[in-house]
């Protein structure tokens, strides 16, 4: 009986978040645009959330490849199949690895700062005064930091990828010696921009979406004290997390399946 | 004499604990009203239910005769431009100057060109005396000086009513000083009504021309200072002449001392 | 930090982002041809199609010129009928062409081999909506190893 009740608590407490975070999106996003004050908001989020991300996702991007290169290699090889190298980098990182590690790396990166940059303006009454001198926090904060979010990670995505073929070029090719005409050649005739490249950048599309919304929304609830903020912060990543691997193998099913 | 903002018989709970039975109070225009009461019997709270930013759950809150209770989102951020708060922790933004922090509101509120701007907040940064320190960050400001930032803030777009939040609370004597006579001074020369919420009786008696007393959820005594001191309730007496013991006891509610100490309580 | 330093940094995230794009865009993937643009419609019918599947490219002389577009089964003969959509680049096919399933490498993907057939007085060339009659089935390998040894055992 306990359990039940416990159970249908839950599950209220989920749905009612749930509907907060929609309201919240909502009323920060929808509304007469204003572009003048919008765009240097825009621009310097722009600046905290995605360029200073850049590096992370670059180098583990070029990494993540490198490997790729390595362990595809010596799996193709004992098949006499390491033409098939290319492709297999290609499509692996972008199908899956670019959104989704890219995501994984933008919540750690960027969700977590959010949340915490959120949480601390309210707890030192930042949200409360805007509100007092009749600026709309949503609008004012929340705005901005979602559109940069929503715009930065499917860029990020790309370069993810992007410098992942690289670094499998650098080990396949320069390295292992696979032929560099085949490489590249091989890939092409596999890769489909329609097909691959479209469904990727939809995938970090969704990831964007739901990882910023879940920074944000973590960071707007936080009990502004220094545990709540810590919880927060964590919630944002573990949260985020999980919604991208799980949605990950929805739009996979739905795309590829 | 007209009431810029009244209270009528407002109840407010936060989950199932209440913390208003009943408030009713009125703030006269352009004076000093100071709210007291001992700590943790939401007084901050008050403010945000004139602010908006709460709702009662039932009970009027008035403000120069807007409800501000039964305001849609539009109007009431068109009321609260008439209005201010001065935040306990100042509330400056962390990633802007001083300079900028006050001239946030003008900017946002109006489209004035950029020198304009520049004077109005050199004006209200020399109001309170930190036009030297309009290129510091909130965050090479001391205490006090954080306050008066967020005070010149907080008059930037001339506003009618400004609730200063536990304005004293941590500050060293000096800078008491001073925004004592911030408070009394901004008052008189911008003809606003204040609202200052503390607990530092000495302070605020001196610069407020009327006192409402807070306890137990709802007002118990309301007047100007002298009306106060002759004021019967024991209460009221405890509270002005901070005594340990009296209607509020020193000891939390608990059950027999000589029965807890000899372990005779029920479940030990 | 600076209006303008922020603008040229977020101007050079935009570029690096546009950068990897037009990589992904020319090396990575391939969009010469094959789909883009207009398309005309041929159909086959094959015996077996063994692995082929929709996006299989159909080639002439190793150039892609098209992409298999569907696979059903004929109601009345139970043959599988395969859609091919082909660039308009790529028209004027005579109707004695051939049409087979191939495989690349021993292990690679199966597609369509367009054999372009003579051309002479009286022959059509293949139009939007044609079907290839000239057909030559997926190999099996079961199959193969079978007629292998059905053909040994007659020794």
């Amino acid at each position: 009986m306990k359990l039940l009740v416990n159970l249908g608590r839950d599950t209220l407490n989920v749905l009612r978040g749930m509907g907060n975070a929609t309201i919240m999106l909502f009323q920060a996003l929808v509304g007469k645009p204003q572009p003048l004050k919008m765009f240097p908001l825009l621009m310097r989020q722009l600046y905290v959330v995605g360029v200073q991300s850049m590096l992370i996702i670059l180098v583990s991007g070029l990494f993540i490849g490198m490997v790729l290169g390595l362990q595809g290699y010596t799996i193709l090889v004992d098949f006499g199949a390491e033409q098939a190298l290319g492709p297999m980098v290609a499509l692996s990182l972008l199908r899956e690895l670019g959104p989704v590690v890219t995501a994984l790396l933008f919540a750690g990166r960027a969700g977590s700062a959010l949340t915490a940059e959120i949480g601390l303006m309210r707890a030192t009454e930042q949200l409360s005064s805007l509100e007092m001198m009749a600026v709309d926090p949503l609008r004012r904060v929340i705005a901005p930091r979602f559109w940069a979010g929503f715009i930065s990670m499917p860029l990020l995505a790309f370069m993810f990828s992007a410098i992942g073929i690289y670094g499998g070029f650098v080990v396949g090719v320069q390295w292992l010696g696979v032929d560099d005409g085949a490489f590249w050649s091989v890939m092409q005739a596999s890769v489909e921009w329609r097909y691959d490249i479209m469904n990727g950048f939809i995938k970090s599309l969704v990831f964007a979406f739901v990882v910023t919304w879940i920074a944000l929304y973590k960071g707007y609830t936080a009990v502004p004290t220094s545990p709540g903020i810590s919880a927060a912060t964590t919630q944002t990543v573990v949260y985020s997390s999980l919604a991208v691997l799980g949605l990950d193998f929805v739009l996979t099913a739905l795309m590829f399946g | 004499m007209k009431n810029l903002v009244e209270l009528h018989d407002v109840h407010f709970s936060r989950g199932d604990t209440s913390i208003y039975e009943g408030v009713s109070l009125v703030v006269p225009e352009g004076k000093v009203t100071a709210i007291m009461g001992p700590s943790g019997c939401g007084k901050t709270t008050l403010l945000r239910l004139i602010g908006g930013q709460l709702r009662p759950s039932s009970g009027q809150v008035q403000f120069a005769g807007h409800e501000i209770n039964k305001l849609g989102r539009g109007p009431l951020y068109e009321v609260r431009k008439r209005m201010s708060m001065l935040f306990q922790s100042g509330a400056l933004f962390s990633d802007m100057t001083v300079f900028d922090n006050v001239a946030f509101p003008i900017r946002e509120h109006t489209d004035l060109p950029e020198n304009i701007v520049a004077t109005v907040v050199k004006m209200k940064l020399d109001s309170v005396g930190l036009r030297g320190a309009a290129h510091l960050f909130p965050s090479e400001l001391s205490g006090g000086m954080a306050r008066r930032a967020a005070l010149a803030r907080s008059i930037a777009l001339d506003p009618e009513l400004i609730m200063y939040d536990e304005p004293f609370a941590g500050q060293d004597p000096i800078s008491m000083g001073m925004l004592v006579k911030l408070i009394r001074s901004l008052n008189r020369t911008l003809g606003l009504t204040s609202i200052v919420v503390s607990h530092d009786i000495h302070e605020v008696m001196s610069i407020a021309d009327h006192v409402c007393i807070m306890a137990n959820k709802r007002i118990v005594a309301q007047g100007s200072p002298q009306q106060l001191e002759q004021e019967g309730n024991e209460l009221v007496q405890q509270f002005l002449h901070g005594e340990p013991d009296g209607p509020v006891p020193f000891h939390y509610p608990a059950k027999n001392y000589a029965d807890d100490l000899l372990g005779k309580g029920a479940g030990q | 930090m600076e209006a303008r330093k922020i603008e040229l940094l977020v101007g050079v995230f935009i570029t690096a982002a546009i950068a990897a794009l037009v990589f992904l865009a020319l090396q990575v993937a391939n969009t010469t041809g094959s789909l883009r643009g207009e398309t005309y419609t041929l159909y086959a019918k094959f015996d077996n199609i063994g692995g082929l599947k929709v996006r299989s490219p159909v080639k002439v002389g190793g150039v892609v010129v098209g992409r298999v577009s569907n696979i059903t089964l004929d109601r009345e003969y139970f043959e599988p009928v395969v859609e091919m959509k082909i660039s308009k680049q790529f028209v004027g096919f005579p109707d004695t062409s051939t049409a087979s399933i191939l495989t690349s490498g021993l292990l690679g993907e199966q597609y369509i081999g367009l054999e372009p057939g003579f051309m002479d007085e009286g022959i059509m060339t293949l139009e939007d909506g044609d079907e290839i009659f000239m057909t030559n089935s997926a190999m099996v390998l079961e199959n193969l190893i079978g007629q292998f040894l059905f053909s040994q055992g007659n020794d």
